[in-house]
């Protein structure tokens, strides 16, 4: 198990290598000249001056590159032109909100998902099936923004339940911050909640059909115990390997979420340093949330070896 | 008193097609302690009988159409899953013929041994583990307390399906069902574990229904035999007159092509032909068409299950002036 | 069980492996049911011109805010302008920014991964490079890339484009690697034919199913990263009429006007669940094996 983290974190670093470098690109991609691009059309010919030696790019390339990776090692990812203040200070103020978001949507995708996709797998083919399957449907095609402003103008607008927008700290508040992000964190799963229902469904349906489930039922198992412990145990095992890809997709999903319920995580500090052109903010912060994502999905094959003896073993 | 009867059993499929009977009116009984052997070539219904009696066919598209297994004078067809639940393990138990896919790979064989006899005794968790490595030993995995704890991937085929012979024998049942224990194994294999069940059935006393394709190991474990075809009992005798007079042409097409007792090929190919699908079956004689003593009659009734000797009955119209020397 | 497969042997009619896959995909109810939600959609953005009626960037401060009924048929937004106009316009502008990024995914989605998949040296290179596209969020990637190119309309082409790539490469790679080692491609390298040929008559027409089910799934994301991408605000420039321009302005207006929201929401579930249902159709009928994957 140890060789199985040992292994994916050295395969790790090739990718995390590309990333930095497709990061430290991004900038110098600009068309024309990226000084100018960022200080914007009011700026003077000094200001540009003053922000390109600022931002390094006056140095030669070799040279920029050498600083950049010379920062990381450091630990110092740039300073964000709009805060006026380092990327990674500012991400991690910023990290808590989405993380929090994250892990409560994550709670109903898993919820959702799970249970709904065992039951449909059971019922195969029944009315419950088909009414899973079809919310399924719904949750995979309706974009989250949209079920977003869908539960704002219910919940928010006309019953007045919910608050439409705007952050309590679960530090400061618990109620409030349940409040708070209960709305987002919902219509953030469904999309997640939909492909992992139909993912469980399937790969519950695989699974009910081995032997090993045969055995377990010739062997006088309660029917609970065969579904829950038989069945469950290796049908996680491919609906692992997809947690990865859920956890991408909520950080993607968090992104417009953020913006929508103005609540002031990473996703809503990208955009703004988007839309403001704060360029070394959106490198930094691109590289620290990928660099976070490539650490999820390692820890995702290390629970994938727990799960499955076969490869623990390997 | 016979510990299991078997009633004019039909278990029914839907399919695309309508329903369909994979077996028809399949009768016969096994006392205790006894070994039926049952033969048939594939898709003639032995497994289909089986997991009727084990309860195990998916319901729906599977369905009991008629008859009923009675088994320790407790009726088994009509009993709910969760009354079936306390028979199957220290009632009827069952191995089967693919050990490699029978095991679930994500737990160990310990555990499985284990949950076996925990679902049906209470025990403490140290005697449920001294009775698994019980097992074991006497199935003959070596050193049984260090492999405990190990997992199917890591034993060969020969050694999973000792242990599902552990896991079946766990409880106590008295009948085993043996689906094919051997077909998936090597040929020194087979001949170890068909050795082991018959010093295990000495040792227990359970009864042993052993299903299989090949006469070679009905006459080295049987006491009685019952040939299928296309989903019915067409001849039941004592394994001793079967061999030495077999009455129905078909039995007598399979005991043409035994090779040798513990070869499994070449496998009941020697009749030509093919066994037809359930939803395909001529009318009267299933067997007619590559009977080579087909008449027009034969085609007219279906045979029923008649006594030519004492204990020995065969369904063909023509098995008595065949019979005759 | 096929109805030709018969034991009394009468005698087989041959049907063109493709007719049959034809066939069997209308009969597949979802499949149908997503081909017809598509069609309208696609339908309407292909007759925009005729159908859409008034400039959909006309203003008629007048007019602002009238809900959906006989004149304006889906109402008018907080500038008076035609939302049925602007729906309209959007369709055909989600269709095309879709349409582009199948189009360079399956042109350039094959070319990276069947060469990965095929010449084993060039696979560790491709595949990092891949990976590293990969790991990022994509969403987030896509807006860092329309942030640097500029908001454009063929800028969030690209920036899709280069999200979806690798994801679509990395699909053919598999097919690829499995089918360079069936016997009849080591047959016909055995016989010394080359590496072109092998790739054009022996593989890639063989990788093209799990392709084409995941470009049905791909048109979907598109559609909707785009919508996504115009309602943060860095995708085409208003006052483009695309439907998640059109949501984020409606925004402002949910109690008064929520038809400015509800209805290009509305389309825009349609066209993804139209795509959806497509893809699932057709990975049932082309690629039985892919139904665990997502
Ligand atoms: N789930 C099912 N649905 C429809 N028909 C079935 C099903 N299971 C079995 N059958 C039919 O029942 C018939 C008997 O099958 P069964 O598995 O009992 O044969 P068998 O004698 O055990 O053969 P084998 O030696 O191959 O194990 C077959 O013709 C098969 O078509
Ligand atoms: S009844 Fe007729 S067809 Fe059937 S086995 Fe006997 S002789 Fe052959
Ligand atoms: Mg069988």
């Amino acid at each position: 198990m140890i060789g199985v983290a040992a292994r994916r974190s050295l395969s790790a670093i090739p990718v995390l290598l590309i990333v930095s470098l497709i990061s430290f690109g991004l900038m110098r991609l600009i068309p024309g000249d990226p000084a100018a691009a960022i200080a914007g059309v009011a700026a003077t010919p000094a200001q540009i001056e003053q922000l390109r030696r600022d931002l390094g790019l006056d140095q030669p390339f070799h040279m920029q590159l050498l600083e950049y990776y010379g920062g990381l090692a450091r630990g110092d990812l740039g300073r964000s032109l709009l805060l006026g203040k380092g990327v990674f200070a500012a991400t991690m103020e910023r990290l808590p909100v989405t993380i929090g978001l994250s892990l409560y949507a994550l709670v109903f995708t898993l919820l959702i998902g799970i249970a709904s996709g065992i039951v449909a797998a059971l019922r195969q083919n029944s009315i419950i099936d088909q009414a899973a399957m079809m919310f399924a449907m719904i949750g995979i095609s309706v974009p989250n923004f949209f079920l977003g402003l869908l539960m704002i103008i219910l919940f928010a607008v006309h019953l007045g339940w919910l608050p439409s927008g705007g952050y309590v700290p679960f530090s400061q508040d618990p109620a409030g911050w349940l409040a708070s992000t209960t709305m987002p964190a919902f219509s953030l799963a469904l999309l997640q909640a939909g492909l992992l229902a139909r993912i469980t469904r399937s790969s519950m349906l695989e699974v009910l059909r081995q032997d090993y489930i045969r055995t377990a039922r010739a062997k006088g198992l309660p029917q609970r115990q065969v579904i829950l412990k038989h069945a469950l145990a290796n049908a996680l095992i491919p609906i692992v390997t997809v947690v990865g890809i859920i956890v991408s997709l909520l950080l993607s999903g968090a992104v417009v979420t953020e913006a929508l319920f103005s609540l002031p995580g990473m996703g809503q500090l990208l955009t703004q340093a988007v839309l403001s052109r704060d360029y070394p903010m959106v490198q930094g912060g691109l590289l620290l949330v990928t660099t976070f994502l490539v650490l999820v999905n390692i820890t995702v094959d290390v629970l994938y070896a727990l799960l499955d003896p076969r490869v623990r073993y390997e | 008193m016979n510990l299991l009867e078997v009633r004019g059993l039909t278990t029914a499929f839907m399919t695309g097609r309508g329903e369909v009977n994979a077996i028809e009116e399949v009768s016969f009984s096994l006392k205790e302690g006894e070994i039926l052997g049952i033969v048939g070539e594939s898709g003639s219904g032995k497994s289909v009988t089986a997991l009727t009696i084990m309860g195990l066919l998916p319901q729906p598209p599977a369905r009991v159409a008629a008859g009923e297994v009675v088994f320790n004078s407790q009726r088994l067809t009509g009993l709910s899953d969760r009354q079936m639940q306390a028979i199957r393990g220290p009632g009827i138990s069952m191995i089967f013929q693919e050990p490699m896919t029978s095991l679930n790979p994500v737990f160990s064989i310990g555990d499985q041994i284990m949950e076996t006899i925990a679902a049906h005794e209470r025990l403490s968790q140290s005697d449920l583990r001294k009775r698994a490595i019980g097992m074991l030993d006497k199935v003959g995995i070596p050193s049984a307390a260090r492999r405990l704890d190990d997992y199917p991937h890591q034993m060969s085929g020969g050694q999973r399906q000792r242990v599902m012979i552990a896991m079946a024998l766990a409880c106590q049942p008295k009948l085993l069902i043996a689906d094919e224990p051997t077909t998936a194994l090597d040929v020194t294999i087979q001949a170890q574990i068909l050795d082991l069940l018959m010093d295990l059935r000495d040792e227990f006393g359970m009864a042993i229904m052993i299903i299989t394709h090949n006469m070679g190991v009905i006459a080295e474990t049987a006491d009685r035999v019952l040939v299928m075809y296309a989903g019915r009992v067409i001849e039941e005798a004592p394994v001793a007159s079967v061999f030495d007079r077999p009455l129905h042409p078909y039995t007598r097409g399979l005991l043409e092509c035994v090779p040798s007792l513990i070869e499994d090929r070449p496998r009941l190919v020697a009749i030509p032909g093919t066994l037809p699908e359930p939803a395909r079956r001529p009318p009267g004689c299933r067997f007619g068409p590559r009977c080579r003593h087909a008449q027009p009659a034969c085609s007219e009734a279906i045979p029923t299950l008649e006594a030519l000797e004492p204990a020995h009955t065969a369904a063909c119209f023509r098995a008595r002036e065949l019979a005759l020397p | 069980m096929s109805e030709a497969a018969d034991a009394e042997g009468i005698a087989y009619k041959r049907e063109h492996p493709a007719r049959a896959a034809l066939r069997r995909l209308f009969h597949h109810r979802l499949f149908v049911t997503g081909l017809i939600l598509f069609g309208i959609i696609a339908g309407i953005a292909a007759a925009a011109p005729w159908i859409a009626g008034v400039d959909p960037q006309r203003l008629s401060m007048r007019n602002k805010f009238l809900p959906p009924g006989e004149t304006w048929l889906f109402g008018t937004d907080n500038f008076g302008r035609s939302l049925w106009s602007r729906v309209v316009w959007g369709a055909q502008l989600s269709m095309v920014i879709g349409a582009s990024v199948v189009a360079l995914n399956a042109v350039f989605g094959t070319l990276i991964g069947a060469a990965a998949g095929y010449f084993r040296r060039l696979d560790n290179a491709l595949m990092r490079v891949n990976d590293a596209l990969m790991a990022f969020p994509a969403i987030l990637l896509a807006i860092a890339v329309t942030s640097v190119l500029g908001p454009s309309t063929l800028n969030v082409i690209l920036a899709l484009s280069i999200v979806y790539i690798p994801r679509t490469a990395r699909i053919v790679r598999s097919s690829v690697i499995v089918l360079r080692e069936m016997e009849y491609v080591q047959a016909a390298v055995a016989a010394g034919a080359g590496h072109w040929r092998i790739l054009r008559h022996h593989i890639l027409p063989n990788a093209m199913a799990p392709m084409i089910v995941q470009l049905s799934f791909l048109f979907a994301y598109a559609v909707l990263s785009e919508a996504t991408l115009s309602f943060l605000g860095v995708g085409a420039v208003p006052p483009t009429p695309t439907w998640g321009n059109i949501m984020a302005e409606g925004r402002d207006f949910m109690r008064e006007a929520p038809w400015i929201i509800t209805i290009p929401g509305v389309a825009l579930m349609i066209t993804v669940m139209g795509l959806n249902l497509l893809g699932d159709g057709l990975r049932d009928v082309l690629d039985p094996r892919l139904r665990i994957q997502q």
